[in-house]
């Protein structure tokens, strides 16, 4: 398969506007990733696929990652046509709280429809054009995003004794306040 | 034939079913409890403490150096260190714990204490019959509960205890050239300084 | 929203089955399969909305059995992530291990010696014709066999997990891989008995082929059921059996040729239609070719040290960067996908789950079926629900 360099150049080549860097990986394990804009995200993807030389048909891997200061999703790209790979793409989202849209890649890749639905779960990215955005593992009417570094979990379930103490601790002040309010409503 | 493919497969199952009463590769159960397979050296359940001799606080090897409490992957060990120091085998002070508790009902087995541990002091035991009708206190076993004695060590896992008494035992010899050494240096040094 | 109320409009382009056309009056009727369920395979359910006997509309409900691993593993080093990946796809514990292994091998440069490598294999194939002999039992069960050729599938895996057991001390939740290396040597006794296991594995499986590929019951009820096109496979993530039974030859061991898979011959078996026959006959014959592999390791394993000289157990910081590490698992691809800031702990760890991507196209093909063969169809995708909701 081509290097990371003539990749982006074949990109900026098929896809005029489209804004491509190479993000360095200081690790020899993976080669250095592309880092694409979110605007024109889905043609980027299009080409990728469908290009003659690339042919990256099969969307192994989409990762959310939590950053200081954004939100990203990582995709490993292969192609089972030509056996060549792995080609990692990312793209940033503009801070942690209010914009936090990137474009879906679902439409490119069916693969990513499980996968990009986790993330949104599990980070709070919102996949715009997913046909079907929606909670995958937690449940419908959960709040909050629980792999966010800086998730507080709630400590209001029911809680055996254990031997971890300020769990307990922590579980015995809401039992002790329930409690109040059960007894003073009555 | 229609249905052929059905009789050849039950021809299989009656082979199975009517072999078991001849061959006992094909009857494999074993009607616990009343008939137990013994378990493989290799066997691990829950972890237990070491001593040595007769006496398990004077003897224990531990020295609450708290590795185990740190690498353990689910943190369900416990342990406090003790104000005084006690010698240990090679005669050097060390602590001890005054407190040492593990939640069985919280350890996954993984033996990773066993791995990390320098000293010897903690290793896997076999046992599994534990279950108790007190779900809170009777799962969490303090230190005098998970101590066990060498011996049993060396009979649940033989191989394996046999290299570690070898290990300790050149050790301690190791240890005894050392002070015999340094005591002759010393003895020298003083003649030395006398004459 | 009910599942019958969804919005069937799909997404131009998106590879998405056409809606099926009702005609006439009523509603459809909605029944949940699960999570309790006894052909589940675990805590999953399907909402599935019928029109009679056929479905019309599937969505897959699952998260009963999310433990949130990948941000337990945030907490805490690398060394101590080992145990809870046994926990993932609990059929599979070596294979798990040896792809978390593997990542964190790439991204700290580990080197793994040879005999460590081969003891790999060894056990790695194992676990595969024993995941494949539990999968096929399972689903002949679900077929309602009621258990015959699971249990004879279930007695050759207790052999394997004798072996498991005396080499490790887990029957299942073997915590064996290290960075580096295997975590215990295995002794010549237990090579020996393996090669004895071995040995019989290939009558076992006669026994099994004889008792299920010509079963006219069986042929009736999976041929031409749960149609999966090829195109459609690749552009779903689909891998593992599944991807192969639909005619895709991308075996993961043959194209990475990670760890030392490349000195050992073996075939990649391809189906033709993408059925759950297909699916099933695949499972069969890597069976097969598990036991070509495995008596060809155990005739070339070399000895030797089994843990590498600059492996560390405790204070491993690798170095800074990502890596991602790749193994063909018995259920499709797994992947584990690793971001090192440098410290002890892993800045982000992800696994990709086989089980979860191939659930992708579970509504593709059942549509139209009656609900009886969706039960079958999602027993041969083959799924654990620990490597689903991890």
């Amino acid at each position: 398969m081509k290097t990371v360099e003539e990749i982006k150049a074949m990109i900026e080549a098929a896809v005029p506007g489209a804004v491509v860097e190479i993000a360095p990986n200081p690790n020899p394990a993976l080669p250095h990733s592309l880092r694409i804009a979110p605007d024109h995200a889905v043609e980027v993807a299009k080409f990728l696929r469908d290009d003659e030389e690339l042919k990256l048909d099969y969307l192994s891997n989409v990762t959310g990652v939590d950053w200081p200061e954004s939100l990203e999703a990582v995709y490993h790209l292969y192609s089972v046509e030509k056996r060549h790979g792995p080609l990692v793409i990312r793209m940033h989202t503009e801070n942690r709280t209010d914009q936090v849209e990137l474009p879906s890649l679902t439409p490119i890749w069916r693969s990513a429809e499980f996968q990009e639905r986790e993330i949104f779960d599990l980070y709070g990215i919102v996949f715009t054009g997913h046909p079907d955005l929606r909670r995958l593992l937690m449940w419908e009417g959960f709040k909050d995003h629980p792999m966010r570094r800086d998730y507080v979990e709630p400590d209001d379930f029911e809680y055996e004794p254990t031997a971890h103490d300020e769990v307990l601790k922590r579980a015995q002040a809401h039992k002790d306040s329930e409690q109040r309010t059960v007894n003073s409503g009555q | 034939m229609l249905g052929e493919g059905i009789l050849k497969g039950m021809a299989e199952t009656a082979k199975n079913f009517f072999g078991s009463y001849f061959s006992a590769a094909r009857m494999t159960t074993v009607e616990y409890p009343e008939h137990r397979i013994a378990p493989y050296e290799a066997a691990r359940v829950f972890p237990f403490l070491v001593f040595d001799g007769k006496d398990w606080q004077a003897g224990m090897r531990c020295v609450a150096c708290q590795i185990c409490e740190k690498e353990c992957p689910p943190k369900c060990i416990f342990i406090e260190k003790s104000k005084d120091k006690k010698p240990d085998a090679l005669g050097k002070l060390q602590f001890y714990p005054a407190r040492f508790d593990i939640d069985i009902s919280v350890c996954m087995s993984c033996q990773i204490c066993v791995e990390v541990c320098p000293f010897e002091a903690i290793k896997m035991d076999t046992e599994f019959e534990l279950s108790t009708d007190d779900r809170f206190g009777g799962l969490l076993l303090d230190r005098k509960q998970l101590a066990k004695s060498n011996q049993y060590y060396r009979k649940i896992h033989p191989a394996e205890a046999a290299g570690v008494d070898a290990k300790l035992a050149a050790e301690k010899v190791k240890a005894d050239a050392k002070a015999k050494f340094t005591a002759e240096a010393k003895i020298a040094a003083i003649a030395g300084e006398g004459a | 929203m009910s599942i019958a109320e969804t919005n069937t409009e799909k997404f131009e382009g998106w590879n998405r089955p056409a809606p099926i056309k009702l005609e006439g009056e009523g509603e459809l009727l909605e029944v949940a399969m699960g999570p309790h369920h006894p052909s589940t395979h675990g805590v999953f359910r399907m909402d599935v909305a019928l029109d009679g006997e056929r479905v019309i509309r599937l969505r897959p409900v699952f998260g009963y059995l999310h433990r949130n691993h990948e941000k337990i593993a945030e907490g805490q080093s690398y060394l101590a992530s080992m145990p809870y990946t046994d926990r993932l796809d609990y059929i599979c514990p070596i294979t798990n291990n040896w792809a978390y292994a593997l990542a964190v091998e790439k991204l700290a440069g580990q080197e793994v010696p040879e005999r460590a490598e081969y003891l790999r294999v060894i056990l790695g194939e194992l676990t595969r014709y024993q995941n494949h002999a539990s999968s096929i039992g399972f689903l002949i069960q679900e077929m309602g066999a009621t258990g015959t050729p699971l249990m004879y599938a279930f007695r050759e895996r207790e052999k394997i997990l004798d072996l498991f057991e005396e080499l490790t001390g887990a029957r299942m939740m073997v915590n064996y891989m290290r960075f580096g290396g295997c975590r215990v040597d295995a002794s010549p006794g237990w090579l020996d008995r393996t090669r004895k296991v071995v040995a019989g594995l290939t009558k076992f499986t006669d026994e099994f082929d004889r008792l299920l590929s010509t079963n006219e019951i069986l042929m009736a009820r999976t041929q031409g059921v749960g149609v999966l096109r090829p195109e459609l496979a690749v552009n779903a993530g689909v891998t593992g059996p599944m991807l192969r039974a639909s005619g895709v030859n991308y075996d993961i061991r043959k194209v990475d040729g990670y760890g030392i898979y490349n000195r050992f011959n073996f075939r990649v078996p391809l189906g033709d239609h993408g059925d759950v026959y297909d699916r099933y006959m695949i499972r069969l014959l890597e069976m097969r070719e598990s036991i070509g592999i495995l008596q060809q390791a155990l005739r070339e394993i070399p000895v030797g040290p089994v843990m590498s000289p600059t492996a560390r157990i405790r204070g491993f910081r690798p170095k800074r960067g990502e890596a991602y590490g790749r193994i063909e698992a018995p259920k499709g691809e797994l992947g584990f996908y690793l971001i090192s800031d440098g410290g002890p702990n892993p800045y982000r760890y992800r696994v990709r789950p086989p089980s979860l991507i191939n659930l992708t196209v579970l509504e593709d093909m059942c549509l139209g079926v009656n609900v009886a063969d969706v039960v079958l169809i999602f027993g041969s995708v083959d799924i654990v629900l620990g490597e689903v909701d991890r």
